[in-house]
């Protein structure tokens, strides 16, 4: 596609001849393709030509999905149940400590909770499966050339299925505790998860690939994970430390993770509160910074630029590393 | 005519590390820099494959061919040059590479038809052909783990070849399955080459190379020996590649303190002057000097002839009475004439020997003294080149044993009611 850039402009009164398309990594079978077409095999695939074919081989990562989650829980009696006990635990785990223990006062804490884990689930699923995914995978890769991002997506393909049963799971728990959502501001909820898948592809995208050169990721990952989740406002309210990180003009620093305000929004549109006020105290204890839905939907489109940003750079980051793949694994 | 592939300057250099150390402490320690030999596993391959024309890659184990071959799929990105494909390319590099085990025969047609590139759409379309192909119609939903290796295999060609690319590589996967499979695959293979696919064949087999390729591509050591036609390019690959087929004589010690020895043996045949191997069925002389201490009379010359497995061809019979000779003090030459080889591609080595005819006293044995290689021109296959002749006739006449054949003298050969033709 880029090239004649350099080439004389060929005459107008001559059709132009079919310009060769840039192909490096496969040379795929097309169906209804050109048999004139040329593609150049040389391992230098522009971005433009990947997004063209991780649209073009969509089916291929819905399989490759649906592949994950059969093997995963096909031969287990619970089959999709063992993928819910997991959240549950975690869940159950960090209710008996803050409401049980610690007695927090905050109201309905459960589906607090469930608001930031189901987002953090996602993403953390995804990104610490990607890890090992092009590594497992060795055997396709070395045999049949496709676009080998679609490995790391199908994480996430696979995360999507279980946070949309979570959901699922979390709108009972609304309707058992009789907490209504924020209706005015559901809308957010579909930004807030576009932002995250993006941002989630561009992480596992890039993790999946340096893993491959560099195996120390898939344990470093690990560790990252469990100090990104507390950087995140999931378990504690945003309104716990937003007074700290004022007080050394930081919350710039902490909204960076882009966890964090989308994990936020979740919270304002499921949880609905700000704010709650403890029985017997006049000041009402701050959960979420109490602006109106304008300032989340900017954030939410921030964190989509700057993940697009982030997916686009992993593309190519992806790119370079994938040439070697086939010798590397 | 249109070129399919273009391969222009390629070459791949492998990296191999005395061990793969791929941890973050062993990077910084060694500031990102890795210990590793260099290994250029393909230098600069220039080659041009045709529209419609099936192209074989001859070479030894690790000579290239199948990097090349995973260059050209775009598995492997070459270390520099530029590789063009005209159309659409599928690559048979392992059958059923990405099934997964845990999944039915049907879930895996999807997964791999996928994999090759084909629209969800598009496999469905094609889903029973790849079935009936595959003979697989009582056990398609059954997971993929239970198949035995036949089964496993049918599939991967069967999903593969469904594809119908206009560009096909495949790597040694030719002869899968079966005998009556194998049929069902080489007539595909038939039918891709009539409907104008280019088809990139790399093997081993001289055989596969013989019968299906229009030109075949030496490869050793990385790089281009020759492009020729299949018979030439089989000759050169078997000559220069497995090392043999020089018709010098190699040296064998004789049985020292006989009187009678044999000194050099030499092997002319019908093209001798004109190139180093033989045709099929022209002649071939070995000549053997034998030197005598004093006159033997009634000794017995005799030959034999080995593959290059070392398996045993030919050996003349030892109490034939034509292989009796009587030399005179001081010796002279004994000579061999085979007036026709009917052998058939290979490389053969000679034994001379000179033994008593009285007792079982063996003056002197040269054991694959000399060789001499027999390159075939032609389409046949197999060790030896057996007459034929092929003849055809209606059902009905014949019977009597009595009709003449119409417009030639009966041969020898001829059977009456046969219409003859002569290979």
């Amino acid at each position: 596609m880029s090239l004649g850039v350099n080439e004389p402009a060929s005459a107008s009164s001559e059709p132009e001849p079919e310009r060769p398309t840039v192909i490096g990594g496969s040379t795929r079978f097309v169906p209804g393709q050109s048999h004139d077409r040329i593609t150049i095999v040389n391992g230098k695939v522009q971005l433009g030509q990947r997004l063209v074919d991780l649209w073009r081989n969509r089916d291929l990562l819905v399989l490759l999905t649906r592949t994950e989650l059969k093997v995963k829980y096909k031969e287990s009696a619970l089959g999709y149940a063992w993928s819910m006990l997991n959240p549950a635990l975690v869940l159950a785990i960090y209710y008996m400590i803050f409401k049980v223990i610690s007695k927090t006062p905050q109201p309905h804490f459960a589906i607090w909770l469930f608001c930031g884990l189901v987002v953090w689930n996602l993403f953390n699923g995804s990104a610490s499966a990607s890890t090992t995914v092009v590594v497992s995978k060795a055997g396709i890769i070395k045999k049949v050339a496709f676009p080998r991002e679609l490995l790391a997506m199908s994480t996430v393909g696979v995360a999507i299925v279980l946070f949309a049963i979570q959901m699922v799971v979390l709108v009972i728990f609304l309707a058992l505790f009789q907490q209504a959502p924020d209706w005015g501001t559901l809308w957010l909820l579909p930004l807030a998860f576009v932002a995250l898948l993006v941002f989630t592809c561009a992480v596992s995208i890039f993790l999946s690939a340096v893993n491959v050169y560099l195996r120390d990721t898939q344990h470093l990952t690990e560790v990252a994970m469990m100090a990104w989740f507390w950087l995140t406002p999931i378990v504690y309210p945003f309104g716990l430390v937003a007074a700290h990180l004022k007080q050394y003009h930081l919350t710039w620093l902490y909204l960076a993770n882009p966890i964090a305000p989308i994990a936020m929004t979740f919270q304002r549109v499921i949880y609905g509160q700000t704010s709650y006020l403890t029985p017997g105290q006049t000041t009402p204890t701050e959960l979420l910074p109490a602006y109106g839905p304008g300032w989340y939907a900017m954030m939410m489109g921030i964190v989509f630029v700057v993940s697009t940003g982030l997916f686009l750079l992993a593309l190519m980051v992806f790119g370079r590393l994938e040439g070697n793949f086939a010798e590397e694994l | 005519m249109t070129t399919a592939i273009e391969v222009r300057e390629i070459s791949k250099q492998f990296k191999l590390y005395t061990e793969k150390r791929t941890s973050l402490k062993e990077r910084v320690i060694r500031g990102g820099k890795m210990p590793y030999t260099p290994f250029w596993a393909l230098q600069d391959i220039n080659v041009d494959i045709f529209q419609g024309e099936t192209f074989g890659i001859l070479g030894r184990n690790g000579c290239g061919k199948s990097t090349l071959l995973k260059c050209i799929a775009g598995i492997l990105k070459p270390t520099s040059g530029e590789i063009r494909v005209r159309g659409s390319l599928a690559a048979m590099l392992e059958l059923g590479a990405g099934f997964q085990p845990d999944l039915s025969g049907r879930d895996n047609i999807y997964l791999n038809g996928s994999l090759l590139g084909l629209s969800r759409a598009d496999i469905a379309k094609r889903y029973d052909d790849i079935v009936a192909f595959a003979e697989l119609e009582d056990f398609i939903d059954n997971q993929v783990k239970f198949y035995s290796s036949g089964m496993y295999v049918r599939l991967g060609f069967a999903v593969a070849v469904n594809v119908e690319p206009d560009v096909l590589l495949v790597d040694e996967v030719l002869a899968v399955g079966d005998a009556s499979f194998q049929r069902k695959c080489l007539d595909h293979v038939k039918k891709f080459q009539r409907e104008g696919r280019t088809i990139l064949v790399v093997s081993h087999s001289t055989d596969v190379m013989r019968q299906n390729c229009s030109r075949v591509m030496v490869m050793n050591h990385g790089k281009v020996i020759t492009v020729d036609e299949p018979g030439e390019g089989i000759r050169v690959f078997l000559a220069d590649l497995l090392g043999v087929g020089t018709l010098e004589g190699s040296e064998s010690g004789g049985i020292e303190g006989n009187v009678l020895a044999i000194g050099s043996v030499s092997a002319e045949h019908g093209g001798s002057g004109q190139r180093l191997h033989l045709y099929p069925g022209e002649s071939l002389t070995i000549t053997a000097d034998l030197d005598s201490l004093a006159p033997v009379a009634n000794a017995m010359a005799t030959i034999a002839i080995h593959d290059d497995a070392n398996e045993l061809v030919f050996a003349s019979d030892p109490d034939d009475p034509m292989c009796a000779i009587e030399v005179p003090e001081g010796g002279g030459m004994v000579r061999f004439h085979f007036p026709e080889v009917p052998l058939l591609d290979g490389t053969y080595s000679v034994s001379v020997g000179v033994r008593s005819a009285t007792d079982t006293a063996i003056f002197d044995w040269k054991d694959q003294v000399t060789k001499f290689e027999v390159a075939n021109p032609g389409r046949s296959t197999g060790r030896v080149r057996l007459p034929l002749d092929v003849s055809f006739r209606l059902r009905s006449a014949g019977h009597t044993g009595e009709v003449p054949v119409v417009g030639s003298d009966p041969s020898p050969l001829a059977l009456p009611g046969w219409e003859q033709s002569t290979a």
